[in-house]
């Protein structure tokens, strides 16, 4: 007997291609978002999902996968890349009040955009973002959603009504298990992203994508953005680089100098 | 009077180094006061005293372990509702920062995470993009949560002990959580945590296989044992020695790469640490770039030369 058709919403950020330099703007601190690309860490919560749905019959079988991101116009570049990989259909967040968001706007912005999908069975998520790193947005999320979270799975497995997950710290390795409606977070351990293929991406010209307002969202503009931001950056500056450190190729005796260098930064 | 709250976590009865760390800073905040996990021993509290709490909150329900963090969230929401603290400290942990994100929502008060340093007005700063911009961050709504990386101050016991009263916070706790449902120790490598070691010696695709010169160097120094995701991905090590962006992020006082060849997601998560110091072959990696003292050459050679020219030194 197949199981029933599962709803989900992967969560897909739209980044700064950490392969060049990235920059802070000199006024107020944000972030330069040109040369962005789908977060690569998020790439492991839309194959999670793909492989969730084609489980249970795929999107023949009335399975769902929306891709969801919240960010500027070009941030409809991650939607789309989710849609050739293989979502179902998309949804854009995007409203110039949204710039300058911090965790709590974007959490606040994206939980809205989940309620407009009605009954949600998972949300999926990458571990961080690669931009802004502090794993804040899928514990924040959770928690305006009042679901179960589990974070950081390296394994996910669905069973009727229940989310079962790997999890792995220093110290042990744990099995969790939550009812659903869940959200979820994965690393990139959890599996092996797949690439877009020619008919994945010829399909997903015909994918709905539906962009949403503040105003759609029934969200007040002081509450998101810089604005409703809960904190602020007041400096910012470049780090020095670290060039003034000495090189020496080995002659023999490099483990040795080694020592010697520790010895004079007190480190043994 | 202010209170600066600390959460401890104490699964297995004793404080870390990073704690009292968190202690520490707390001490040049306020009056640090510590929300513990679970119940707190005798040899727990008086430790807290000596590193400045002047009350200790435990939790009424027993085992917060069994349920994912989300228990841990309450719990903070009810101490910070008891204790009404200026400021509430974190383990800068994935899951100090996931208690951080849901008490942050409970209590409508910003996060800063990462933080290696904390001014009296509360002002975090932190390193953002890898390693790339150091940058000034201020919480404006609420009361200020701010996750802390370790090894960013030495830890100090206060000048006079206190003897913290203790306090027992009952919480209500409906939010559905996920369930702890199975846990396999892993056995114990003898060496000192990743997170909070003072050294530590890291080894890549460049130990091709073969991590022992790193471990041998890592014993001889005291220190932990790190690894690139390459050397992890490959089997040669177990994932939890993965330092880097998707890994562990540390802040040693000493970072020893070997064999590594600097990419960003590694350097997002050593490149912090006080002093760095490379060894590769090839003297175009980009991990000398960042290295205080970088040598070029064949890590089997300089290795196992490095650790017997210390254990001789140390005699
Ligand atoms: C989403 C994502 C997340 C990632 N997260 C992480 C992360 O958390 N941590 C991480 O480390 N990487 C991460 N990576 C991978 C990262 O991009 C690099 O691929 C990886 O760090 C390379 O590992 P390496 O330096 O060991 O291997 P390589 O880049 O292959 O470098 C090996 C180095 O060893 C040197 N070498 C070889 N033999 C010797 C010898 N005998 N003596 C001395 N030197 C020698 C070589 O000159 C070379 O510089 C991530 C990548 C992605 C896409
Ligand atoms: N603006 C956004 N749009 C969509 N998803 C996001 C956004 N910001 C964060 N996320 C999701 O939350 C995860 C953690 O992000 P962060 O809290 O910024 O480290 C990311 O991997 C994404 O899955």
């Amino acid at each position: 007997m197949q199981e029933p058709a599962l709803n989900i919403v992967v969560l897909v950020k739209h980044v700064p291609d950490a392969q060049f330099d990235r920059h802070l703007s000199d006024d107020d601190y944000t972030l330069q978002r040109d040369e962005s690309i789908l977060s690569e860490l998020d790439e492991y919560a839309l194959e999670t999902a793909l492989q969730l749905s084609e489980a249970r019959g795929g999107p023949k079988a009335g399975n769902i996968v929306t891709a969801l991101t919240m960010g500027p116009p070009a941030a409809a570049n991650a939607v789309k890349k989710s849609l050739q990989i293989g979502a179902t259909q998309g949804l854009h967040v995007c409203d110039d009040a949204l710039a300058g968001s911090d965790a709590a706007g974007t959490s606040l912005a994206l939980a809205a955009a989940i309620r407009t999908l009605g009954n949600v069975d998972l949300v999926l998520t990458g571990m961080a973002s690669t931009d802004g790193e502090t794993s804040l947005v899928p514990a924040q999320l959770a928690e305006r959603l009042g679901l179960a979270q589990i974070t950081l799975a390296s394994a996910v497995e669905l069973n009727g009504g229940t989310v079962t997950a790997r999890r792995d710290s220093d110290t042990h390795s744990d099995t969790l298990q939550a009812p659903l409606p869940a959200l979820v977070s994965v690393t990139d351990q959890i599996n092996e992203p797949r690439y877009p293929n020619f008919k994945g991406i010829l399909a997903a010209k015909k994918k709905p994508v539906t962009q949403l307002s503040l105003a759609d969202l029934g969200l007040d503009a002081a509450d998101v953005g810089a604005a409703g931001a809960w904190t602020t950056v007041v400096a910012a500056k470049p780090r020095p680089a670290r060039s003034q450190g000495t090189i020496i190729t080995d002659e023999g005796d490099a483990g040795i100098r080694l020592v010697d260098f520790l010895a004079g930064q007190k480190l043994l | 009077m202010t209170n600066i709250l600390v959460f401890i976590d104490v699964p297995d009865g004793s404080l870390h180094k990073s704690q009292l760390e968190l202690l520490t800073l707390a001490r040049t905040l306020g009056q640090p006061v510590a929300a513990v996990s679970g119940p707190v021993s005798d040899a727990v509290a008086e430790a807290l005293g000596e590193y400045g709490a002047t009350a200790v909150f435990q939790p009424a329900a027993a085992d917060l372990d069994a349920v994912l963090t989300v228990r841990k969230a309450d719990f903070l929401a009810a101490v910070m509702d008891q204790a009404q603290p200026q400021a509430v400290l974190l383990p800068n942990t994935f899951e100090g920062k996931e208690i951080a994100g849901r008490l942050s929502i409970k209590r409508r008060s910003g996060v800063i995470t990462d933080a290696i340093a904390v001014a009296h007005d509360f002002t975090a700063t932190k390193s953002v993009l890898a390693g790339a911009y150091t940058v000034e961050a201020q919480v404006r709504t609420g009361t200020p949560i701010i996750t802390f990386k370790a090894n960013s101050i030495e830890a100090e016991p206060a000048p006079e002990a206190a003897s913290p009263q203790l306090e027992t916070v009952a919480f209500a706790s409906e939010a559905p959580a996920a369930q702890v449902t199975g846990r396999t120790g892993k056995p114990s490598s003898g060496r000192p945590e990743l997170s909070e070691a003072r050294v530590v010696v890291a080894g890549g695709r460049g130990v091709n296989g073969d991590f022992s010169a790193v471990e041998d160097l890592a014993d001889a120094l005291g220190g932990a044992v790190g690894a690139s995701r390459a050397a992890t991905d490959a089997g040669w090590i177990e994932h939890s020695a993965q330092v880097g962006q998707t890994g562990q992020t540390v802040s040693p006082q000493l970072y020893i790469s070997a064999g590594i060849s600097g990419a960003i997601q590694q350097k997002a998560g050593m490149q912090t640490s006080k002093v760095i110091v490379a060894v590769n072959k090839d003297p175009d990696s980009p991990v000398f770039e960042i290295a205080d003292f970088g040598i070029v050459g064949d890590l089997f050679k300089v290795l196992p030369q490095a650790a017997a020219e210390i254990r001789k030194r140390k005699g």
